[in-house]
């Protein structure tokens, strides 16, 4: 039905983009035109498609949220609490739809006779009115064209209104992530106190999980605790910066100021490719490769370590981020003056202390915005740690031991089915505000960081 | 004194040469992780391109088939009875063995092994009646002794491939009768819960279905976005909120964009769980900045001068921006786009959460049937106990590296081709 709709729509539009074309040639037969006649065309279709896709749109939003209040009226009176309402609704419009197995009463028989009738009574009226907006659009239309109104100016300040809304497509996404984040997670924080989960030091969501029925207060209350899970993620991005930092800074150095053209032609394209593996790739690497290689070494030294250890996933992370921070150096590094390098070479310093003691120094904002970005990089990698660290939520700093990260819980907790309504569902979107919160603070950081550095010598 | 001064001086040389070498090292290292991790994935993958085949003669016997008519039409054939033409073309390896020791027979080919026992069979009507030879997918064991990857001297016990099954191994060893052959039903099965029977086409054909989904989204959104901030938004502080904004939201996590995914697409919007085309969606929403931000910058890159000398000859700004600058700057742009694809390509937390993780064993056909994709079916894989599933990984790896590395060539085919140089 909606697709013959708008396929209706849109053959329309091209249509009357023809008539209107046509309409311009009759038109210039008799007087001036005020525009190209492609532009009478794009007048007609504009006016034809837009107000009509519009409305259908809207329509389409919002009719299921008007049929449900319609429908569920009549179980006001029976004190149902939210879910149970839902449930209510899913069974009525199953049994609508005919692939309804449960036990049918003669109220959601009703019910779903009421919500055919609905169903009915809207879609006839969606027609309706599109086709009565597409006739009264239409018409206004013609008649512009008809009097040959200056034609190009309206099609462009169209298409500029189609520009900017398309522009607003990225605020639409942010707006997306934080409102579906903010949403579930207001509700798990009505189950869980904002504090326990803050300060919490247990994460154990799965022993929440009760078979139809609300879990134990008292449990909940040490279940969601997500210390271990900020400690684990910033211990691991820690061991990835310890590899990745000194690597990624050292060789942007040698390329920006060393190397011949000749290996930084050749070696930092290559460098990059280490950026552009998919980290499912690490994780397997990770896991099969290092983790094992790392137990060896620790049993060889009399150390216990587990297979999963935190020391396996922060290295092989440390390496996927070196390239962030070797080509964002390089580039601070190549985008210092080199009156800095002249001078201090004419003091009479060798290359090695005009990089650490004047170009280092005079890069050092941007490096500290290249290695927050980095941060943030690290804060938010998934796959790694799902694949190579152990999911269990171990407070401990000790590398060797595996721990679990925010990233990793939210793949533990929603992978599989899930149920909207249950707190521990619910904990995931809990994690990824505070995931968002955290990178997004790292990353405007990072950004004003290097938006400075690069005025300042520019 | 002069001596002092020469001590300092090769000193500081000295550490001249240390620092230089400090940054060889890390370079040096940086590679050398990259040449590891090439040699891993492909030593343990590339053996996953064989497929290990066992040769054994099957009866067509038309009394075990439970096949009565005469001259039997394709339906006979396809409705008799394999249970028994199948175990027998088994057992008969060694007919010396007692009747309950038969499961280390069967043990040795995939379980599907009466399906390939049909199928030879409605391919070739004729052999009813006959005993000819068959080729039976080997299991994933048998398979994994066969490549060398199985050590076979460790105690009986430890071992999935018992002693008289590693004997039978060797007697059909050595009468050729264990074939190696290019492994076709890797690319051309879907997955299965079997290491010797699970293929890459389910994925593979998700990750196409999603990646052209994300195309048809992403795409003409930033472009258009693009276009506006670039050419028409004037400097105030909404286009500055919407800059700030895009930038930010390049650097959001990947996962984030699964909740967002979850919590809207599939709990709001209700499309299809699993499916490529949420799945693609999602990932749209995490290349949009991407695209955006190549696309400017590309846009930035067109000289003022075309757009003078459009504006001069009496081109609209409309006219102007779609006439010549857009034009002008689409190689930059869709290089751009194809690297945010490829980003998009290797995507897997995101898509974990909105469900593409399902065991699918059927080749999807549209963007509305569940499906996996290739970095899912990694993960999924690589959390498999089985041995046989090791090599699948790094050869889905090695499926999933040569499809980025693709991507990435053509964008720079497209960026070198095309890309005018101004100067």
């Amino acid at each position: 039905m909606n697709l013959i709709l708008v396929t209706f729509i849109v053959l329309l539009a091209f249509t009357s983009y023809y008539f209107g074309r046509k309409k311009a040639l009759v038109i210039q037969s008799s007087q001036r035109l005020t525009a190209l006649p492609k532009f009478y065309g794009y007048y007609l279709a504009a006016w034809c498609a837009a107000p009509a896709l519009i409305i259908f749109i809207l329509w389409s939003v919002f009719e299921p949220s008007i049929v449900k209040t319609f429908i569920l009226q009549d179980y006001t009176d029976q004190n149902l609490t939210k879910n149970e309402l839902q449930l209510i609704y899913t069974k009525v419009k199953a049994l609508a739809l005919g692939n309804y197995t449960g036990n049918i009463t003669n109220f959601l028989d009703a019910s779903a006779d009421k919500y055919i009738q609905l169903k009915g009574i809207a879609n006839s009226a969606k027609v309706a009115i599109i086709l009565a907006i597409l006739i009264f659009s239409l018409s206004y239309a013609y008649r512009s064209v008809q009097k040959n109104d200056r034609m190009r100016e309206p099609v462009e300040i169209f298409l500029k209104w189609v520009l900017f809304v398309a522009s607003l497509g990225a605020v639409l996404v942010t707006i997306g992530i934080i409102f579906s984040l903010l949403f579930e997670a207001i509700r798990f924080f009505q189950a869980v106190k904002f504090f326990d989960f803050i300060f919490g030091t247990h994460w154990y969501p799965a022993k929440t999980f009760v078979r139809d029925g609300q879990p134990d207060p008292e449990l909940m209350k040490d279940a969601f605790g997500a210390v271990p899970l900020f400690a684990g993620t910033f211990f691991i991005a820690f061991i990835a910066m310890c590899v990745a930092i000194p690597i990624g800074l050292l060789s942007g150095i040698y390329l920006s100021e060393y190397a011949g053209r000749g290996v930084r032609k050749y070696a930092k394209p290559i460098i990059e490719i280490l950026a552009g593996i998919p980290t499912v790739v690490y994780g397997f690497f990770a896991a099969l490769t290092v983790g094992p290689f790392v137990k060896e070494i620790g049993n060889a030294m009399g150390l216990e370590v587990s297979a999963e250890s935190a020391l396996a996933a922060g290295a092989v992370m440390g390496v996927m981020i070196i390239p962030f921070i070797s080509s964002l150096s390089d580039d601070v590094i190549t985008a210092v003056p080199q009156n800095l390098r002249d001078g201090s070479y004419a003091m009479g310093a060798t290359k090695s202390e005009t990089v650490k003691k004047v170009i280092f120094p005079a890069a050092l904002p941007g490096i500290v915005g290249s290695i927050l970005l980095a941060v943030s990089r690290a804060v938010g990698e998934t796959m790694i740690v799902v694949m190579a660290s152990g999911l269990a939520a171990n407070l401990t700093m000790n590398p060797l031991e595996s721990t679990s990260t925010i990233t990793a819980q939210i793949v533990v907790i929603l992978i599989g089915d899930q149920q909207f309504g249950d707190p521990k569902t619910q904990s995931a979107f809990a994690l990824g505000i505070s995931l968002f919160i955290v990178t997004l603070f790292l990353n405007v950081i990072a950004l004003s960081v290097v938006k400075r550095y690069r005025e300042k010598y520019e | 004194m002069n001596n002092f001064k020469q001590n300092l001086l090769k000193k500081r040389y000295n550490a001249e040469r240390r620092f230089q070498w400090y940054g060889k090292i890390a370079i040096g290292l940086a590679l050398s992780f990259l040449a590891v991790f090439m040699f891993q994935i492909f030593s343990k993958g590339y053996s996953a391109f064989q497929k290990t085949w066992i040769v054994t003669e099957v009866h067509y016997d038309k009394e075990l088939l439970l096949i009565d008519a005469e001259s039997p039409s394709k339906d006979d054939l396809e409705n008799a009875d394999y249970y028994d033409v199948a175990y027998k073309a088994m057992t008969s390896l060694d007919p010396g063995l007692p009747e309950e020791e038969d499961r280390q027979l069967i043990q040795m080919v995939s379980y599907k092994y009466e399906t390939e026992v049909k199928d030879l069979l409605l391919k070739n009507p004729d052999y009813l009646g006959k005993i000819v030879p068959i080729k039976l997918t080997a299991s994933d064991d048998v398979d994994q002794v066969h490549k060398g990857n199985y050590p076979r001297d460790i105690p009986e016990k430890n071992r999935r491939v018992n002693d008289y099954q590693l004997q039978i191994y060797d007697m059909l060893n050595e009468r050729g009768d264990i074939l190696s052959e290019f492994n076709i039903s890797f690319f051309t099965s879907p997955d299965s819960r079997e290491a010797e029977l699970a293929g890459i086409a389910s994925s593979f054909m998700g990750t196409v279905f999603s990646i052209l989904v994300c195309l048809a989204f992403s795409f003409p959104v930033a472009v258009l976005a693009a276009i506006y901030l670039e050419e028409f938004a004037p400097k105030n502080k909404f286009t500055d909120f919407i800059e700030v904004n895009i930038n930010n939201l390049a650097a959001v996590p990947s996962i984030v964009f699964g909740l967002l995914g979850l919590g809207v697409l599939l709990a709001v919007f209700n499309l299809p769980r699993s499916t490529p085309l949420v799945g693609g969606i999602t990932l749209s929403l995490m290349t949009l900045p991407t695209i955006i931000i190549a696309a400017r910058a590309s846009l930035k890159a067109v000289p003022p001068s075309i757009r003078e000398a459009a504006l001069a000859m009496g081109a609209s700004n409309m006219q102007t921006t779609m006439h010549h600058t857009v034009p002008l700057s689409m190689p930059g742009t869709l290089s751009g786009t194809i690297i945010g694809l490829a980003q998009a390509l290797g995507e897997t937390a995101p898509l974990i959460l909105i469900g593409m993780v399902a065991f699918v064993n059927t080749i999807p056909g549209t963007p509305v049937d569940p499906a996996a994709s290739l970095p899912v079916q990694i993960y999924i894989w690589s959390e498999s106990a089985e041995r046989g599933f090791v090599e699948k990984v790094s050869a889905c790896i090695m499926v999933l590296l040569a499809f980025l590395i693709l991507m990435n060539l053509a964008a720079q085919i497209v960026r070198h081709k095309f890309e005018k140089k101004w100067s």
